[in-house]
């Protein structure tokens, strides 16, 4: 499942670096945006068939791939 | 009794603070004194209009209501149907009526509620946060706390209502709550000296030297207005800020140094955040998700585009349905979009976003678009228009 979503991290930022360093802050690099972050979601949902909300969690929570893979792993568990 | 406009409220204030501030340091729980300090100062502010009050305590009712029914109805309700787009409706109707009336009449009458701007967007987010199955359960009590809020009840910042019940229902330990409170206590008095000196030296000089239809006079008023506008509104959300936080809620801050901004997004992560933020979680996210889910568009760019556009009308709409707000909602969508457009496509960007000579123009072009915004929103811009003409 990581690496899954490890994978889909990777190709929405379109920079390997997200699996070099998965506690980077992928706002402050600006390697997500608001759409990517929808598209993200979104993505997560066909993966693993998890709904999320945009507005569930914040930015905040959701700002490394090491976070994001926290709260999925959480959520299908 | 004018919140946060006259002396006999800071009295109040600083009054009605020190037992919040007693009952903090003992780790005692807030919110009851919450509460009670909320409906003091909303029977104080309209004690002269015991008619407004009515209509403002019946507004709260009707949506609490609508949330309510809606909560059944999604627990009963198997299909999506049209419940969602009406009880959603229904909740920004007064809003959307009281907009109306005030571009047709001049006056909203019983719409004419302090407040009705900002508490929408909370009732909004609860009907939406409902549907996506985020909220489950809701308490009056909580529900009109949220909602008439003191400290945000005028001009916000929008809280969200999970955010806020998770702080009306925790105890504080002391030491976080005295840390609480000296920042609340510093972004009060921050708050102040923006707010009733430096905002009003700046209206000062814009009023004596800005008011001309002459160029150097126009000149004057496009550099000074927009500094005006953020002493005043950064200076009464720090005080509104503050005050949460001697409540023990930590109501989101809504300005970070917007005048630092490099680019007209950063502007708008740094200007206004709750209500930029709330568009972005309640409108540009759902609008872009359905595009997506529908499969409706397929450019990236474009979809951004559409919801950024959207975001940014509905926010002009949002300030009033005059022809300047709404000029000024699409204006900054223009920029925002011709912003993306920059970020995604222009290879001399990316080469050079980092350097130092490329930042400062960058951040020289900004501060220029951004205060021409402010011109607009001022309504200065299609006044002098109008008198060029």
């Amino acid at each position: 499942m990581r690496e899954k979503l490890l994978d889909i991290i990777e190709e929405l930022c379109g920079d390997d670096i997200v699996k070099e360093d998965p506690d980077i802050d992928l706002l402050e690099e600006g390697l997500i945006d608001s759409l990517d972050y929808i598209e993200l979601l979104l993505k997560i949902e066909d993966a693993f068939g998890l709904k999320m909300s945009p507005s569930e969690l914040t930015r905040e929570e959701m700002a490394t791939p090491n976070r994001i893979i926290e709260v999925v792993e959480k959520r299908l568990a | 009794m004018q919140l946060y406009g006259e002396n006999i409220f800071f009295i109040c204030l600083v009054a009605a603070l020190i037992p919040a501030f007693i009952l903090g340091y003992f780790e005692k729980p807030l919110k009851p004194y919450g509460m009670a300090a909320t409906v003091f100062f909303v029977v104080a502010a309209m004690k002269d209009k015991p008619q407004a009050l009515v209509y403002l305590l019946g507004f709260v009712l009707l949506e609490y209501l609508l949330a309510r029914i809606y909560l059944k109805a999604m627990s009963l309700e198997k299909k999506p149907g049209i419940t969602y787009p009406a009880v959603l409706v229904l909740t920004i109707l007064p809003l959307t009526l009281n907009k109306i009336l005030l571009a047709v009449n001049g006056t909203a009458g019983i719409l004419a509620l302090i407040g009705i701007s900002y508490m929408t967007f909370k009732a909004a987010q609860i009907i939406i946060e409902i549907h996506d199955g985020l909220i489950k359960e809701l308490r009056a009590d909580e529900y009109f706390y949220l909602m008439l809020f003191f400290p945000a009840l005028l001009s916000g910042p929008i809280d969200r209502s999970r955010r806020f019940q998770e702080d009306i229902r925790r105890r504080i330990p002391r030491e976080e709550y005295l840390e609480m409170a000296s920042a609340g206590i510093y972004k009060i008095l921050l708050g102040m000296v923006y707010k009733i000196a430096i905002a009003a030296i700046i209206n000062l000089v814009m009023d004596t030297f800005g008011s001309d239809h002459t160029l150097s006079s126009i000149a004057i008023y496009y550099y000074t207005y927009g500094f005006y506008l953020f002493f005043d509104f950064a200076g009464y959300s720090l005080m509104a800020v503050g005050t949460g936080y001697l409540l023990g809620v930590r109501v989101p801050d809504n300005f970070n140094k917007p005048f630092v901004s490099k680019d007209i997004q950063e502007f708008w992560n740094r200007w206004h955040i709750t209500l930029s933020h709330w568009l972005r979680d309640y409108v540009f996210s759902r609008v872009t998700m359905n595009l997506m889910r529908k499969r409706l568009v397929k450019d990236k760019l474009v979809m951004a585009s559409i919801g950024l556009m959207t975001n940014m009308f509905l926010m002009g709409c949002w300030h009033g349905l005059t022809s300047y707000y709404i000029i000024y909602g699409l204006y900054h969508g223009v920029l925002l979009v011709l912003f993306e457009i920059i970020r995604k496509k222009s290879k001399f960007y990316k080469k050079h976003k980092k350097e130092k000579w490329f930042t400062a123009v960058s951040w020289l072009v900004t501060m220029h678009l951004v205060l021409f915004g402010f011109y607009i929103f001022s309504g200065r811009f299609t006044e002098d228009i109008a008198y060029l003409l």
